[in-house]
């Protein structure tokens, strides 16, 4: 009997402890040094939000930089939401899975009609691969540099200007040490959008 | 490989082996120093004499008491979601399997999701209960490893010590304080801490994209730290407001390494013998390492059914080729690939990658991580087990040269001996005996999500997962179905439990024995001879039981890629 009184009390005490007192104050120091990321990153532009720097958003028309194939799931049934934030998700799809092969086939060919380039051109891989969450932001470099042609056609610009821009936006790896370089796509095209609109 | 990859593998394994030592000197001192001011006021509150000795059947019952009450405390506040506060998107409780599920899965810290987290947990849920549970799970695991250890270095006395006080000497003293200054790293890296639910934003090109945010930094903190890996987010650690930035990547994978890879050297501290510690960390490193190097290859590979199609797959400056599919760009290969071995060894079961879309050799390694489940498994329970296989390593050497087997002056006889097979026989039966059922049933095989061996993999990778108390998945398997969650969360609380309860009676059998001085005839437990044994019997009898499963599996898989066979 008294181990369960002791059993219940730690449970209590721990609850309030673990449960309260610990996020909360993570909150408070979070929000109170860094709350532009404690609030998720957000970009404002003229007082709206236009996203977070962190997570991808999606992009379909020729002037602006397009993010990787993303697999968030339509919440309602089948079929795909593309960068739906509130359901994030892999595609899960085997390397050895047929539909996984298809589905890499048909993004390469969208992806060289999109950007005008001759069948023998190779694909970046992250060009024709879902993210892991459904929500990345980057994309490689290589992949950006192929669609410098594109975006430069529909803006007017010319494509050495986009290409520096491309460059200037290449980050990675963090302190010169830790992961791979990348490109943000948001960041490219709001980047963009203030070079020409 | 280029140079950038090596750099940072070889900056992770110094940080590794410089931090490991130290980590594991001062939990030593924090389990033999005198109690500080908070661990007795705690006492006080919840009226516990700390001084009181507990044998093995009291410290048992103590431990599986709380952690009943645990789970009840957690799946009631689960259950209640629905009138709970921080709900504004008025989500309902999840249906009761799940919650069952969920429940065992973080009281018993695997921390197997069932669920969507953004979108069927209030920040509430998250918080309180679920945060609450991945405490309690972790901290669990670490009393009763330091009582299985006082088995073996303690002698004359039916004590392993008390249940409370050694639960909050660690709790107080390492994990929470670990978790505040980890959890505020975490913030500034740009991982979200707050109290609001959701952002709508408006992108670029127009319509709406819903930002959920939440207690996402504490949650990431103890998820890592406590080897726990349930995820805020789905995509758990491939979600960029969990894992923002390749530095907390590498400091989320070595969080969960803090306190299991640096259990040797307590080992080696309590029991006085320093260089068994080295010996031990020796043996969970070379398995750890062999781990990463298949999976950092596996990754880095082409596909060859990718040629067709006209694909760049390999590395250049400008592209960090290899199996991208389910990864993330700023992460890159070879920090995912440091990342999935981690969380796949210490049993954290997070994941920075969708484990379903790996290569078969990847999967292999999960595989073999989650059987072994020691190098260095999970917070406590994983260190509890390569002691087991040490006493089976030596009682099988003892029967080579025809001697009474003996670990640190304590001789190991039939009980023991048979309390460490006892310990080792659940996982085979459990993983086998439910994925046979599972890819037999129809209600099993409906909720493969990839045809082929590959799915075959999902189901073997669903209860392996569930019996390491791992909590990764191979997210494509539907497992929110009442047969898998019923199933898998039975059988996270059989696999948490059962090999527990045989290795504390050991503890308690071992503890009541004689330390006898080293003599000439004494098999040296803590040469390089010994540790090449250690591993090799570990690899022998943990894996040789499920090479039919891995043949049909992962193997067949990678054959058929290498000829160009798709499923």
């Amino acid at each position: 009997m008294k181990s369960l009184t002791t059993s219940l009390r730690a449970t209590l005490l721990l609850l309030l402890i673990t449960g309260f007192a610990y996020p909360l104050a993570v909150d408070a120091v979070g929000q109170l040094i860094f709350p532009h990321q404690a609030n998720g990153s957000l970009i404002l532009k003229n007082g709206v939000v236009i996203g977070s720097s962190l997570i991808g958003q999606p992009f379909s028309q020729p002037r602006y930089f397009h993010p990787r194939p993303s697999a968030t799931p339509d919440p309602t049934g089948s079929g795909s939401v593309p960068y739906d934030a509130s359901f994030s998700s892999a595609s899960n799809l085997a390397p050895s899975n047929g539909a996984e092969i298809k589905a890499v086939q048909s993004f390469a060919q969208a992806y060289r009609r999109e950007n005008g380039l001759p069948p023998t051109e190779p694909v970046p891989v992250d060009a024709v691969t879902a993210s892991g969450s459904g929500l990345d932001p980057d994309i490689s470099l290589a992949n950006a540099l192929l669609q410098v042609g594109r975006v430069s056609k529909a803006r007017a610009l010319d494509p050495s200007t986009v290409k520096k821009l491309v460059m200037e936006h290449a980050e990675g790896p963090q302190w010169g040490l830790l992961g791979a370089r990348h490109v943000n796509v948001l960041g490219l095209n709001l980047a963009l959008d203030a070079m020409k609109p | 490989m280029t140079a950038q990859d090596w750099i940072q593998i070889v900056l992770v394994a110094f940080l590794i082996g410089g931090a490991a030592p130290f980590v594991g000197h001062y939990l030593a001192w924090v389990f033999e120093s005198p109690r500080i001011a908070p661990e007795r006021l705690i006492h006080r509150l919840i009226g516990t004499d700390p001084d009181k000795g507990m044998d093995w059947r009291e410290y048992a019952g103590a431990l599986l008491l709380s952690n009943g009450i645990f789970f009840a405390a957690g799946f009631v506040l689960l259950w209640a979601q629905r009138i709970l506060p921080l709900n504004p998107r008025h989500l309902s409780a999840m249906s009761p399997e799940v919650t069952f599920n969920t429940a065992a899965s973080f009281v018993t810290n695997t921390n197997w999701q069932a669920y969507v987290g953004e979108s069927q947990l209030s920040n509430f849920s998250q918080m309180v209960p679920i945060t609450f549970l991945m405490f309690v799970g972790a901290n669990t695991g670490m009393a009763a490893l330091i009582a299985i250890i006082r088995g073996f270095v303690r002698s004359g006395t039916q004590s392993l010590g008390n249940y409370w006080d050694d639960f909050f000497r660690f709790f107080v003293r390492a994990f929470l304080p670990a978790c505040v200054v980890m959890a505020t790293v975490l913030v500034w890296q740009g991982v979200p801490q707050t109290l609001a639910t959701s952002v709508v934003a408006h992108p670029l090109e127009g319509g709406t994209q819903t930002l959920i945010l939440g207690p996402v930094a504490s949650i990431e903190a103890v998820k890592n730290l406590g080897t726990n890996g349930g995820g805020f987010y789905n995509a758990n650690a491939a979600h960029p407001f969990e894992n923002p930035t390749p530095f907390t990547n590498t400091l989320e994978l070595l969080g969960m390494l803090t306190f299991t890879a640096s259990l040797p050297f307590l080992f080696g501290r309590l029991s006085r013998r320093p260089r068994q510690g080295w010996a031990l960390f020796a043996a969970i490193m070379i398995l750890f390492g062999l781990g990463f190097g298949a999976i950092e290859i596996s990754e880095k590979a082409k596909n060859p059914l990718f040629a067709s199609a006209g694909i760049a797959q390999a590395t250049t400056p400008f592209l960090d080729g290899g199996n991208t599919e389910g990864k993330e760009m700023r992460l890159g290969i070879t920090q995912t690939s440091l990342f999935s071995n981690t969380t796949i060894a210490a049993t954290t079961g997070a994941v920075d990658a969708a484990m379903d879309s790996m290569n078969p050799l990847a999967l292999m390694v999960a595989f073999s991580h989650m059987w072994l489940n020691e190098e260095p498994g999970g917070k406590g329970v994983g260190f509890a087990g390569l002691l087991k296989e040490v006493v089976l390593a030596i009682f099988i050497a003892g029967l080579m040269v025809g001697r009474t087997p003996e670990f640190l002056g304590k001789k190991l006889e039939a009980r023991e001996v048979k309390l460490a097979a006892l310990s080792l026989i659940v996982t085979p039966f459990l993983v086998l005996l439910l994925t046979a059922l599972g890819v037999t049933a129809s209600f099993g095989t409906s909720s493969m999500d990839n045809p082929g061996p590959h799915g075959f993999e999902e189901v073997l990778y669903a209860y392996s997962s569930g019996n390491a108390n791992n909590g990764s998945a191979m997210a494509g398997l539907n497992a929110a179905t009442p047969f898998y969650a019923d199933s898998i969360g039975i059988e996270m609380l059989l696999s948490r439990y059962l090999p527990m309860l045989p290795l504390l009676a050991l503890a308690g059998a071992l503890i009541r024995k004689r330390i006898h001085p080293d003599t000439a005839g004494t098999l040296p437990t803590d040469t390089p001879l010994f540790v090449g044994l250690l591993v090799g019997f570990m690899l022998l009898v943990g894996l040789l039981t499920f090479f039919p499963a891995l043949m049909l599996g992962p193997i067949l898989e990678q054959l058929s890629m290498m000829h160009g066979v798709s499923f």
